[in-house]
C-alpha cells in the first residue's frame, strides 16, 4: 500500500513489485560511466593555457604533427567522471577493510594537510641544499624515529616500496659477502613469504630454497639450523611471520644464521603489530625494511607511492645505498656521490636506488603520524591492532577454523575446514562478503593454509565495528554450513559488477582502448 | 607409436626418433582455464627433466618438463592464439612441441597409458 | 589518542572475551627480553593537531618553495602547474584510501581509471601497451633494460651519455649482480649537440646487444630524431629503449614510439604529481603489444561480468612475484597508483589541444629565454635543438655562480658539476628549464642575476 505521496505504507510493501529496469542503465546512485575516450574530445580543454609567443622554433624539424588522440574534458565533466568512478571503489573510509598482511588502517588528513605545505610539496630535489634545509631536516627526523624505534644504527631512506626495500637490504648483505670475498649463492625464504622475497632474492643473483616449518606456523629451527652453512649468504624471514604469528625462536633463529656467517633479513610488512613493543635490533636482525604506508600509515592509494625505508645494522651499514642526510655542524648535507661523506654509513655503498632522495611526500605523512601518536600512542596502536585480531580469532573460532592456536598478532589467519562438503569456496566466501558490506579478507595467502583467509582488522576498528563484522562472519559461515550455496556462488549479487572474466582477460588482452573503428581495422 | 606418461603428467608420443610432447589431460583439469603457453626456440635442446615450456592459467604458471633429452624441432603455434586448445585436446590437438630423441633409452623410465591413470587415481 | 577508537573499557571487556588478563599475554611468544612494557624512550609523547602542525610547519618554512620564487630547475623534474580539481579528486577517500584493485568488483573505480591511464601513456609515447606505472623513471628504465635481456636473450646494453645520470647510476646499482653489462657514454658539451654520443652507440652496437637506451629530450635538453638509430638497433636484433623525463615535450615534438622505439619509459611527475622534492614521482612504461607478456608492473584489462557487462580486472600476472615468485618479471608490488590518477585526471583536462597549446607555450618561453641569455656576456648556448630546457656553458665553474644567484632568491638551473662531480669539460655548465611557471619577472630576475654575476 502507498499512502497519497506515494511513500509506502508499510515495511515491503516497495518489495512487492518486481525491480524495473531503468532506461538509462544507472541503477540509482549507481550510475554507469563511459571511459574518458567515449566522453572526451580531443579538441576540448579543461585547462586554460595562455597563447605562445610567437618564436621561430628549434625544435630541430621534429614537430609532432600525427594526431595524438587524447581526449578533453571541461572540468565539470572531469570532476563528475571521477567523482562517479570514486563510488565504484571500497575504501578504508567507508568500512572495515581486514585484508591480511597489507593493513589497511585510517590515513589522518593532518597529514595529507602537512604533505601539502609548499615547503614539502613545491621543493625540487636538486635545489641548492641551502634552500631545502627543511626538507633535509625532515628525512632526518624521520630516520631517527626509525632507528629509535627499532634500535638500529642506520637506515637507508631511498627505497620506494617494500619490496625496493627488500632489494636495498639484499643488495647491501650481497655487496658485504663481496666485500670479503665470499661468494656465497643461496638465499632461504620460508614457502609462506611474501612472492615479494623469492623474487627479490632471485633479482639479486641468488638461488632461492625453502626453509621448513613446523606443525604451529613457524620456523623449524632445527631443520634450519641443519641447512646453514658456507653456501648460504642470507635468510629472509617476516617477523611477525604472515601466518600472523611472532617467531619464538627468533632470538636463536639470529643466532644460527650469524654463527654460519649468513645476515638476517627481516621482512618488516608486519612491524606494526610490535612497533614500540619490540625493537628489532635485540632480535639480531641486519636489516628490515619497514613499509611506511603500513605501520605509519601513509594512504595505499589504490597500490601506491608506498615507502620502504631500510633499517641496518653496524655489519651492514657500510653498502647502504646513496643518497643519504648528514647532519654536521648544525646543517644538513645530502650525499649523493661515493667518497663525498666521512661516515662509516655507505662508505662501502652499493650505488643508487632511485634518481632523487626517496619517497618526500610519504616521509612528511609518516612523520606526523609518528609525532601525533608519539611514543606511546605507537605502542598503544600496536596493542589494539593485536588485541582487534585477537578478538576476532576468540570470536570466530567456534564457526570458522583457525590455521593455528592462538594468541596471534595482529592478524588472524583461518583455513577453508569450516566449509568443507559445503560447495563453497573460499573465494565464494569472500565473494558474500562483499554482499555484506565488507572488502574481503586477504584469500589464498599464505600458500601453507588451505584455502588460506588472513584477517587483519588494525587498530583502527572500534568494538562495536568488530561486533558488527563478527556477527556478519558468524552469519555468512551458518548460510554456508545450511547449504545456501547460491548467496555464495552467485556472490556478489550487490556490487557495481558482478563477476568478471578473468579468463578472457588474460586469453585476449585488451590494454588499451581501441576505438571501435580501430577495433573493426585490427579485425 | 607408444605414448608414455611422466609423474609430472607430460605425455610424449614417439614415432621413429621423433617425439611428440603436452600434457595430459588430467594436467589441464588441474589447471584450470590455460591463457597462454610459452613455448621454447626451435633448434634449442634439452635435456631429460629441464623446463621445456610454461603453461598459464590465470592464477598459476607451470613448468611443463622435457620427458626425455632431445632437440626441439617444431611447437605448436596454434597454441599462441588459442591456448585453450590445451584445456580443450590436451592430447591431441593441444600438444606444445616436438623433439628429436637424443636417448631413447630415456623412455623406459616413463609409464605407460594403464600405468599412467593408476597413478592418478593415487592423487586423489 | 583521536586515531584509535577504545576506551579501558572496550579493552578490559575484549580482554575478557580472549580469555586472558593482559595485553602482554598476547605478545607472549615474543621473548621476554625483548618485550617492552614502557614507551621506546628518546622519543616525544603524542601531540595535538595543533602542535604537529606548528612543528612541521616550521620547518616547512625553512625551504624556499618553487612557487615562491623566480625558478628554473629541470634536469629530471619540472615545475608545472596543476589545476586545483586534479589534487581536489585524488583526496576522495575512495581513491585515497584504497588498496590494490584485487577484488575487482568494488575496484572499478581504480581499475577504469589505470585502464585509461594506460590507454593515455600509450598513445602519448605513441605505443601500443603501457603498464599501470611503476616507482619512478629511473626504476622504470632500468626495468626496461632488463626487459630487452628476456626480450633478446642477450646481456649487453648501450646507455647513451644523454641519460640523466643518476637514473645510469640506478641501473648500475641494480644490475650489478645480475649478468647484465652495461656500456656506458661520456657526456661531452658538444656545440649543437650536447650529450649527442649517437656515433659512439653505433659504433658499439653489434649482434650482442641488447638494447640501446636514449633519453629524449636528453639531459642537457637536446632533442634528436631518433628513427636512424632505431634502424641500425632493429638491423642487429637489439631494442631501442627510449626515456623521456619531461613527458610534457610529447605535446610538441614527436613521440618515440612514431620513431622506432620498442620501450619508452619515463618520468610521468610533470603531468599531476608536483615536485614533492624528488617523490612520490610516477613511472611510465610502453612497450610493443607482442613483447608484453615480458614486461614488468601491473596491467590493468578490460573484460566482461558474468551479466556480459564491460568491467576491468587485473590481468597476466603470472608473470608478477605473487604467483611467479622467483620467477617474476620484476621483484615489484606497489605501483604509483594515486600519482597515476593525478596524472590520467591532469591529462584529461587538457586533452590534445591543451597539451599541445601548453608544450607549444613552454617551448616558446624556453626560445626568449635561452636567446635572452645567450646574449649575456660570459653566456655560451649549447644547444641547437630544444624543448624546454637548454645547457649554457658559462666562462667560469658553474656551481658557485649557481649557489650565488640562490642567495639572490633565484633558482637558476642546476650546475652540472652537481650531477657529475669531477668529469671534465662539464663544470662550467648548467642546465635550466623554463616552464609555463616563470613570469616576465621572474625571467628579468634571472637575466639580471647572470648579467651581474658574469660581470666580474
Amino acid at each position: 500500500m502507498l499512502n497519497r505521496q506515494g511513500r509506502p505504507t508499510a515495511a515491503g510493501d516497495a518489495a512487492d513489485t518486481a525491480t524495473p529496469e531503468t532506461f538509462t542503465g544507472h541503477k540509482g546512485l549507481d550510475l554507469n560511466e563511459p571511459l574518458i575516450f567515449e566522453i572526451g574530445r580531443t579538441d576540448r580543454s579543461g585547462v586554460d593555457v595562455p597563447v605562445p609567443p610567437r618564436v621561430t622554433s628549434r625544435l630541430g624539424g621534429l614537430e609532432r604533427l600525427a594526431p595524438i588522440e587524447l581526449p578533453g574534458l571541461s572540468e565539470p565533466e572531469a570532476v563528475r567522471h571521477y567523482t562517479r568512478l570514486s563510488r565504484k571503489n571500497y575504501a578504508i573510509d567507508m568500512g572495515l577493510f581486514p585484508l591480511g598482511s597489507c593493513t589497511m588502517k585510517h590515513n589522518p588528513r593532518l597529514n595529507e594537510k602537512m604533505a601539502r605545505l609548499p615547503g614539502f610539496a613545491d621543493i625540487h630535489p636538486l635545489q641548492p641544499q641551502d634552500t631545502v634545509q627543511g626538507a633535509l631536516e625532515l628525512i632526518d627526523l624521520v630516520a631517527h624515529w626509525l632507528m629509535t624505534l627499532t634500535g638500529m644504527p642506520a637506515v637507508a631512506m631511498s627505497p620506494k616500496a617494500g619490496a625496493h626495500g627488500e632489494l636495498c637490504g639484499l643488495m647491501a648483505i650481497r655487496a658485504a659477502h663481496e666485500a670479503r670475498g665470499d661468494a656465497r649463492k643461496v638465499v632461504l625464504c620460508p614457502e609462506s613469504a611474501h612472492g615479494t622475497n623469492p623474487a627479490t632474492a632471485a633479482f639479486c643473483g641468488y638461488k632461492v630454497e625453502d626453509i621448513p616449518a613446523t606443525a604451529d606456523g613457524r620456523v623449524d629451527l632445527a631443520a634450519l639450523k641443519s641447512r646453514l652453512g658456507p653456501d648460504v649468504a642470507a635468510i629472509m624471514l617476516t617477523n611477525p611471520n604472515t601466518c600472523g604469528l611472532f617467531e619464538r625462536d627468533i632470538i636463536e633463529i639470529a643466532e644460527a644464521t650469524h654463527a654460519a656467517g649468513a645476515y638476517f633479513y627481516c621482512d618488516g610488512a608486519n612491524f606494526n603489530a610490535i612497533v614500540g613493543k619490540v625493537r628489532p635490533g635485540d632480535l639480531g636482525i641486519d636489516a628490515m625494511h619497514i613499509n611506511l604506508h603500513k605501520t605509519f600509515s601513509t594512504p595505499h592509494g589504490g597500490g601506491g607511492p608506498g615507502a620502504g625505508p631500510v633499517v641496518f645494522s653496524e655489519a651492514l651499514a657500510p653498502f647502504a645505498p646513496l643518497p643519504y642526510v648528514h647532519k654536521a655542524h648544525g646543517r644538513f648535507e645530502l650525499v649523493e656521490h661515493r667518497g663525498e661523506g666521512d661516515e662509516h654509513f655507505a662508505s662501502q655503498t652499493f650505488g643508487r636506488m632511485v634518481a632523487f632522495h626517496g619517497q618526500m611526500g610519504m616521509f612528511v605523512r609518516a612523520a606526523s603520524y609518528m609525532l601525533s601518536h608519539g611514543a606511546d600512542g605507537l605502542m598503544q596502536a600496536a596493542e589494539d591492532a593485536v588485541l582487534n585480531a585477537n578478538y576476532i580469532l576468540a570470536r570466530l573460532k567456534d564457526v570458522m577454523s583457525p590455521a593455528f592456536a592462538g594468541p596471534c598478532m595482529h592478524e588472524a589467519l583461518f583455513d577453508d575446514g569450516f566449509l568443507k562438503d559445503t560447495g563453497v569456496t573460499t573465494l565464494d566466501f569472500a565473494k558474500a562478503m562483499i554482499d555484506e558490506g565488507y572488502h574481503p579478507m586477504t584469500m589464498y595467502f599464505p600458500l601453507v593454509v588451505h584455502g588460506a583467509m588472513l584477517i587483519e582488522p588494525t587498530e583502527t576498528e572500534s568494538k562495536a565495528a568488530l561486533d558488527e563484522f563478527i556477527m556478519a562472519m558468524r552469519a555468512l559461515a551458518a548460510a554456508a554450513r545450511r547449504g545456501e550455496k547460491e548467496r555464495f556462488t552467485g556472490a556478489p549479487h550487490f556490487a557495481p559488477v558482478q563477476r568478471l572474466d578473468e579468463t578472457r582477460a588474460a586469453r585476449q588482452p585488451v590494454l588499451t582502448y581501441k576505438a571501435p573503428t580501430q577495433m573493426q581495422a585490427a579485425q | 607409436m607408444t605414448v608414455y606418461f611422466t609423474k609430472d603428467h607430460e605425455w610424449v608420443r614417439v614415432e621413429g626418433a621423433n617425439g611428440t610432447v603436452g600434457i595430459t589431460d588430467y594436467a589441464q583439469s588441474q589447471l584450470g582455464d590455460v591463457v597462454f603457453v610459452e613455448l621454447p626456440a626451435v633448434g634449442k635442446s634439452v635435456a631429460q627433466g629441464d623446463e621445456a615450456a610454461v603453461v598459464e592459467s590465470v592464477k598459476a604458471a607451470s613448468e611443463v618438463y622435457a620427458p626425455v633429452s632431445g632437440t626441439v624441432t617444431a611447437v605448436n603455434d596454434a597454441l599462441e592464439a588459442e591456448p585453450a586448445l590445451v584445456n580443450s585436446a590436451a592430447e591431441t590437438d593441444g600438444w606444445f612441441l616436438t623433439l628429436a630423441l637424443a636417448n631413447p633409452a630415456e623412455l623406459e623410465g616413463l609409464m605407460d597409458a594403464a600405468a599412467y591413470q593408476a597413478y592418478v587415481a593415487t592423487l586423489g | 589518542m583521536r586515531y584509535l577508537p577504545h576506551m579501558d573499557v572496550d579493552r578490559r571487556e575484549m580482554l575478557g572475551a580472549i580469555g586472558v588478563d593482559s595485553i602482554d599475554a598476547l605478545y607472549r611468544d615474543v621473548p621476554a627480553t625483548a618485550l617492552r612494557t614502557s614507551p621506546v624512550e628518546g622519543l616525544p609523547h603524542h601531540m595535538t593537531e595543533l602542535e604537529v602542525e606548528r612543528l612541521l610547519g616550521a620547518m616547512a618554512a625553512k625551504n624556499r618553495a618553487a612557487g615562491a620564487t623566480p625558478f628554473f630547475i629541470g634536469c629530471g623534474a619540472y615545475k608545472h602547474h596543476v589545476p586545483a580539481s586534479v589534487d581536489h579528486i585524488i583526496q576522495r577517500g575512495e581513491f585515497l584510501t584504497s588498496y590494490t584493485p584485487y577484488q575487482p568488483e568494488i575496484a572499478q573505480g581504480t581499475l577504469q581509471y589505470l585502464f585509461e591511464f594506460q590507454s593515455q601513456v600509450a598513445r602519448l609515447t605513441g605505443m601500443e601497451v603501457a603498464n599501470a606505472s611503476m616507482y619512478d623513471g629511473s626504476t622504470a628504465m632500468t626495468e626496461a633494460i632488463f626487459m630487452a635481456q628476456r626480450v633478446t636473450r642477450r646481456t649487453r646494453a648501450i646507455i647513451s651519455a644523454g641519460v640523466h645520470p643518476h637514473y645510469v647510476d640506478v641501473a648500475r646499482a641494480l644490475t650489478q649482480f645480475s649478468d647484465e653489462t652495461l656500456l656506458i657514454g661520456t657526456p661531452e658539451l658538444t656545440d649543437g649537440r650536447p650529450g649527442d654520443d649517437l656515433d659512439w652507440i653505433l659504433s658499439e652496437l653489434d649482434e650482442r646487444t641488447s638494447c640501446v637506451v636514449v633519453q629524449n629530450p636528453n639531459l642537457f635538453g637536446h632533442v634528436a630524431d631518433l628513427s636512424d638509430l632505431a634502424a641500425a638497433c632493429h638491423a642487429k636484433g637489439a631494442l631501442l629503449v627510449v626515456v623521456v623525463t619531461e613527458v610534457v615535450s610529447l605535446g610538441a615534438i614527436r613521440a618515440p614510439g612514431d620513431m622506432g622505439a620498442d620501450i619508452v619509459v619515463g618520468e610521468g611527475q610533470s603531468i599531476g604529481v608536483g615536485l614533492n622534492f624528488g617523490g612520490p614521482y610516477l613511472g611510465l612504461f610502453a612497450c610493443r603489444e607482442k613483447h608484453v607478456r615480458q614486461a614488468p608492473g601491473r596491467l590493468c584489462g578490460e573484460t566482461v561480468d558474468a551479466s556480459g557487462r564491460r568491467g576491468f580486472v587485473l590481468t597476466l600476472s603470472t608473470r608478477e612475484q605473487h604467483i611467479r615468485r622467483e620467477k617474476a618479471t620484476s621483484n615489484i608490488c606497489t605501483n604509483s597508483g594515486l600519482c597515476a590518477l593525478a596524472f590520467s585526471i591532469h591529462l584529461s583536462l587538457l586533452g590534445e589541444a591543451g597539451l599541445r597549446q601548453l608544450a607549444s607555450y613552454n617551448h616558446a618561453r624556453a626560445v626568449q629565454v635561452a636567446e635572452r641569455l645567450a646574449a649575456v656576456k660570459g653566456v655560451r648556448l649549447v644547444n641547437g635543438a630544444f624543448f624546454n630546457e637548454f645547457t649554457l656553458l658559462l666562462d667560469r665553474p658553474s656551481r658557485a655562480v649557481v649557489r650565488d644567484l640562490g642567495n639572490k632568491g633565484v633558482l637558476a638551473g642546476v650546475a652540472l658539476d652537481r650531477l657529475y662531480p669531477g668529469v671534465a669539460g662539464l663544470e662550467n655548465g648548467v642546465t635550466l628549464a623554463v616552464t609555463e611557471t616563470a613570469t616576465d619577472a621572474d625571467i628579468d630576475a634571472l637575466v639580471r642575476g647572470f648579467e651581474e654575476l658574469l660581470s666580474c
